[in-house]
């Protein structure tokens, strides 16, 4: 497709909003009315509650209620079906009944006049508690296996008589450390009800999801929910399923008969909002003294809540990464006492790509191979774990053009040889991959009289530029300029559109955005060449769509405002559907990419930094390549903190998380950003979708920690199978 | 956060009446940047809150024996760009530097930095046992997760860390702090200013509760003098020393004529490392010089579970502060 806009750097249409203010976050809208909650955390992880003393809770200024297991709404839970989209982080309803499952659990919700007024009165509740032993804080501090969870598990060949067998092998544990989102921005909910029905302003990364489970969770029929997220300060997935602050808000604004906003503190976010669950994971590789694999095993746990069964997928890459015939995965499931996990940016693959690429890496040096050279050897032509052709693979190009970019027919390959000074150089690399996914999706497009276009579709921008692209598809396509392009979303009454996650968000709307746009097209095409119109007893076929305008074969061009004015029409309107179809079974979908990384190890002061990114990351067809870019320069960020400073920390007596703020639970802050030098080939992927995309949110981030873990060990001769990689597991003692 | 009444002073002998006529209840703000956090996280609950910042306490002036005398409310920003401090104090501007943000440092004042709280995280969780808190509860850092904290200065009731950067580069300067009070104004030098937590690790320094402190005057700088302050962190900025030295030498035919020594990250107060600095005085400016000094300001160290590592941590600290203030010296 030759285009003018779509794959072309468009500056953010909603850029000037955010700029100025005037984008409506959740916890900028107010209503009449409006009381603020404040929840009440439990302290202790595992446990009951015996007695909540609130006598000097409700006496403190503008107080009006407490609410909690014994003072609130009887409601239902939600089914929690991800096919009937009313899934949910959390199965258990707040104040169900009076376990503590972890800490931070909310026990209670101060309604108050001011947020100062709620904050200080949940301060002033006391609880007593009944505190049960076997804290088990995470994985990390136990020997337990968990739960093997048959339906994740997949094999192929005989991958334990290949691995036995096998010249060469590696047979190594990983663990990465339980992560935060860190989103910018908290978690917070405006609930209102008006005239029996539910409104709600979310940040939310799915409002259809958000919208059915409230429906279900009190007993409403769907036209009696609506949930807004107009903007969202980021979730990185803990915002794509409702939380339990939600339902708390909205049952204390049903009983109290006035609008409640709850924003979350920080630590409760980072207590009750989520989390990259910690995980456990041996891999097991073999090969031929050439490098040929011959046997993969990757055995994973992840944890979960007491009260959700949150299941990390971290082995669904790994079968389909390698051309091997002997690939075996399983997955195990461990109840923890801490806060619900929840995907989180790359979900599953993100976790097992680090242990896979870094386990690669070993490998390479127990064959004395470069690593890249190892990967090379084993590339899969078509999905080895389908057998289907891939729609569109050119992660060749990748490593051929990172690599050169980098430098790295340069590296000594003897960890330690390459200096610098005070400081040893170390470099590494890793493949990143992350399936194309797309889902079903509505649209609805609307042309104005005024020459103006809307186009709405129930999904979210999460900050990723939704808005902007769902903009370009519409100028692309009707040649109008994209300051007259409107565009609706984050609303669950528009027509259904997808989660923003996986990402699946811009080879699912766009098309259905393009079939709705095409609809209205048809639509003005009926008016145009019906009785009294531009183009009367003209065959609506032979109009072709021209900057804005309807044009006929002998270069007659009315626009489509005129159209409409002239038949004294405001507007006409246009739905769509679009959905994946038989390409399914054609071929297998998937994004891969090359991360190449300059570590800086300073033994003299045990100072370890990123120096340097090089990647080539080939997402199909980048539809706003700034935006793109900007999806995996933050990935690059996000998987430096990964690989080197985040980690939730829990205090294994208690199960209490330690480090829920800011300043202690560490990301890279402007001063660690190394050189970042990405490439986005443009390797349109037609057979996905019409504009080729294959979406890009989570790939940037899969390889990336693997790629420095890996560039640790060639700078200090360390492998750190750890995550983070602190500089206490590194320095010379 | 609790309700608190807020009241401004206009001069300092109204700051201190005010805090005297409040039994020394209430709380004094000036950047905030501390105070503000805690309240909201309720481990401080001040009844009265007294705003400094009206307060003619903002001037940097040389005095007429060489010293430089900081008013109480010279930001952190302010103080570390003062070309005084530039020129004659470069540690200081550099420790300054390497704290927390600018946005911070903007708001911080010199005396706010050198009662800022610890960042220990079970002295801001209001359920955990704090004897610094809550003085008699008990302590969870000793056997909890404790890898930020001191390794000296400790007591069996609080390994809290202080955490500044400013207060280490002071601590090897060398000052002096000037407190009025009800009864006038009295001097103390900075040394002796922040206490031990031994067992009353809720007594953090020696200002009383209806004291103020007004100025610091730090000491003439050291003649010929190189400095470094280095701090070494998870990340490259906003972010707390797990070890930090701040080091002047002076030297001369190749032998160390003057040191000063501090350490931050490890110690429970901006710790004055007095027995290295004694140990370098004479010695050729060599590594193995620096080494062995590195040695005896850690000799006291007593680690916990997690931190263990900062010992060699703070001692390559030292001999890479020494070594950058050497070719410092001999550059100048």
């Amino acid at each position: 497709m030759d285009t003018q806009i779509i794959g072309h750097r468009t500056p953010r249409v909603d850029g000037e909003f955010k700029l100025t203010g005037r984008a409506d976050y959740a916890v900028d809208w107010q209503a009449q009315n409006m009381l603020y909650g404040y929840p009440v955390p439990a302290s202790i992880a595992h446990g009951a509650l015996e007695k909540l003393h609130l006598d000097a809770a409700r006496a403190m200024p503008g107080v009006v209620d407490v609410f909690h297991h014994g003072h609130f709404p009887r409601l239902y839970r939600s089914p929690n079906s991800p096919t009937h989209q009313d899934q949910v982080s959390e199965v258990r309803l707040p104040f169900e009944d009076e376990r503590i499952h972890y800490d931070g659990q909310y026990i209670a919700l101060v309604v108050a006049e001011s947020f100062e007024q709620a904050r200080a009165a949940a301060h002033a509740v006391q609880a007593d508690y009944r505190q049960e032993s076997g804290v088990i804080a995470t994985l990390l501090d136990t020997d337990q296996e968990g739960r093997l969870l048959e339906s994740e598990g997949t094999s192929r060949g005989d991958p334990e008589k290949a691995f036995d067998e096998a010249p060469v092998k590696i047979d190594h544990t990983y663990h990465i450390a339980a992560e935060s989102h860190m989103q910018m921005e908290v978690h917070a909910t405006l609930a209102e009800w008006r005239d029996e029905r539910l409104i709600v302003h979310e940040s939310s990364q799915g409002v259809v999801y958000q919208h059915k489970a409230m429906a279900r969770i009190f007993g409403l029929p769907d036209e009696s929910v609506e949930v807004v997220s107009h903007y969202i300060g980021s979730g990185f997935g803990n915002k794509l399923f409702m939380w339990p602050h939600a339902v708390a808000t909205a049952g204390a604004a049903q009983m109290l008969g006035r609008p409640v906003k709850t924003i979350l503190p920080r630590q409760q976010d980072m207590e009750n909002g989520g989390n990259r669950p910690a995980s456990r994971q041996r891999l097991r590789l073999a090969a031929d003294r050439d490098g040929t694999l011959l046997s993969m095993l990757h055995d994973s746990t992840t944890e979960t809540s007491f009260v959700h069964s949150y299941v990390d997928s971290l082995g669904s890459a790994t079968p389909s990464l390698y051309a091997c015939d002997n690939v075996a995965i399983s997955q195990r499931l461990l109840e923890v006492h801490h806060g619900t996990p929840c995907p989180m940016r790359g979900p599953g693959e993100t976790s097992g790509i680090y242990a896979l690429e870094t386990a690669l890496d070993e490998l390479a040096a127990e064959l004395e191979m470069d690593p890249l050279e190892l990967r090379r050897r084993n590339y899969a032509d078509q999905d080895p774990a389908s057998e289907l052709p891939w729609s569109s693979k050119h992660l060749d190009d990748c490593y051929t053009g990172a690599a050169k970019r980098f430098g790295w027919e340069r590296r000594d390959p003897t960890p330690g040889a390459m200096r610098d000074g005070d400081e040893i150089i170390g470099w590494g690399m890793a493949t990143a991959s992350w399936p194309g996914l797309r889902m079903p999706c509505a649209a609805r497009v609307e042309l104005r009289d005024d020459g103006s276009v809307l186009a709405a579709c129930g999904t979210q921008d999460i900050g990723t530029g939704t808005y902007t692209i769902v903009a370009q598809t519409v100028a692309e396509l009707s040649g109008v300029a994209l300051k007259d392009i409107e565009v609706r979303l984050g609303e669950s009454t528009l027509p259904a559109g997808p989660l923003s996650g996986g990402s699946m968000v811009t080879a699912t709307a766009l098309p259905a955005v393009a079939a709705a746009l095409r609809n209205a097209f048809d639509a003005l095409k009926e008016v145009a060449t019906g009785e009294g119109g531009a183009f009367e007893g003209i065959d609506p076929e032979s109009l072709e769509i021209e900057g804005g305008a309807l044009k006929d074969g002998q270069g007659k061009r009315v626009s489509f405002g005129e159209i409409l004015s002239e038949q004294k029409l405001g507007s006409v309107n246009g739905e769509g559907q679009a959905a994946s179809g038989d390409e399914k079974g054609q071929y297998s979908f998937r994004s891969f990419g090359a991360h190449f990384v300059e570590v800086r190890w300073d033994p003299g002061i045990s100072r370890l930094r990123v120096a340097r990114v090089v990647s080539s990351i080939d997402i199909g067809r980048a539809i706003n390549p700034s935006a793109a870019r900007n999806q995996v320069e933050g990935s690059i960020v996000m998987g430096i903190g990964m690989a080197l400073t985040e980690k939730l920390d829990y205090d294994p007596r208690d199960a209490r998380l330690i480090n829920n703020n800011y300043a202690d639970y560490i990301v890279p802050c402007h001063a660690d950003m190394p050189e970042i030098d990405v490439e986005l080939p443009d390797n349109p992927d037609y057979a996905f979708n019409e504009f080729g995309a294959r979406g890009v949110g989570e790939i940037g981030l899969t390889g990336i920690a693997a790629a420095i873990g890996n560039a640790v060990y060639h700078a200090t001769g360390k492998r750190i199978r750890d995550l983070p990689i602190t500089l206490e597991k590194v320095m010379d003692t | 956060m609790r309700s608190f009444a807020f009241s401004s002073a206009e001069n300092i002998e109204q700051a201190v009446s005010a805090q005297s006529d409040n039994a020394g209840e209430g709380a004094y703000i000036a950047g905030g940047t501390t105070l503000i956090d805690l309240v909201k996280l309720d481990v401080m609950r001040p009844a009265q809150v007294i705003d400094l910042n009206g307060l003619p306490l903002k001037e940097v002036e040389q005095l007429d024996d060489g010293r430089l005398r900081i008013g109480a409310l010279v930001s952190n920003t302010d103080l570390a760009h003062h070309p005084l401090v530039t020129e004659h104090y470069p540690l200081l501007s550099q420790a300054l530097l390497s704290g927390a943000s600018t946005q911070l440092r903007n708001m911080a004042t010199t005396a706010g930095n050198i009662m800022q709280r610890t960042r220990c995280p079970y002295f801001r969780d209001v359920a955990a046992a704090c004897n610094k808190r809550e003085p008699g509860s008990g302590c969870d850092a000793l056997e909890g997760v404790n890898r930020m904290h001191a390794l000296l200065g400790t007591s069996e009731h609080c390994i809290a860390t202080h955490p500044s950067d400013m207060c280490v580069a002071m601590a090897a300067l060398g000052a002096t702090l000037t407190l009025e009070g009800p009864n006038g104004s009295r001097e103390i030098a900075f040394g002796d200013f922040h206490r031990l937590p031994m067992d009353r690790p809720d007594l953090e320094h020696e200002l009383e509760p209806d004291e103020l402190i007004t100025h610091i005057t730090l000491d003439t700088p050291v003649v010929g003098g190189g400095s470094h302050y280095i701090k070494l962190r998870d990340r490259a900025s906003y972010e707390f020393a797990l070890a930090s030295a701040a080091a002047v030498v002076a030297i001369e035919d190749g032998v160390i004529r003057d040191a000063r020594l501090a350490l931050g990250g490890v110690a429970t107060k901006p710790w004055h490392a007095v027995e290295a600095e004694q140990a370098l005085t004479g010695q050729p400016a060599s590594n193995e010089s620096f080494e062995e000094a590195a040695e005896i300001a850690l000799a006291e160290a007593v680690s916990r579970e997690h931190n263990a590592f900062k010992a060699p941590l703070a001692r390559q600290a030292i001999v890479r502060a020494l070594k950058h203030a050497t070719q410092a010296a001999m550059n100048s």
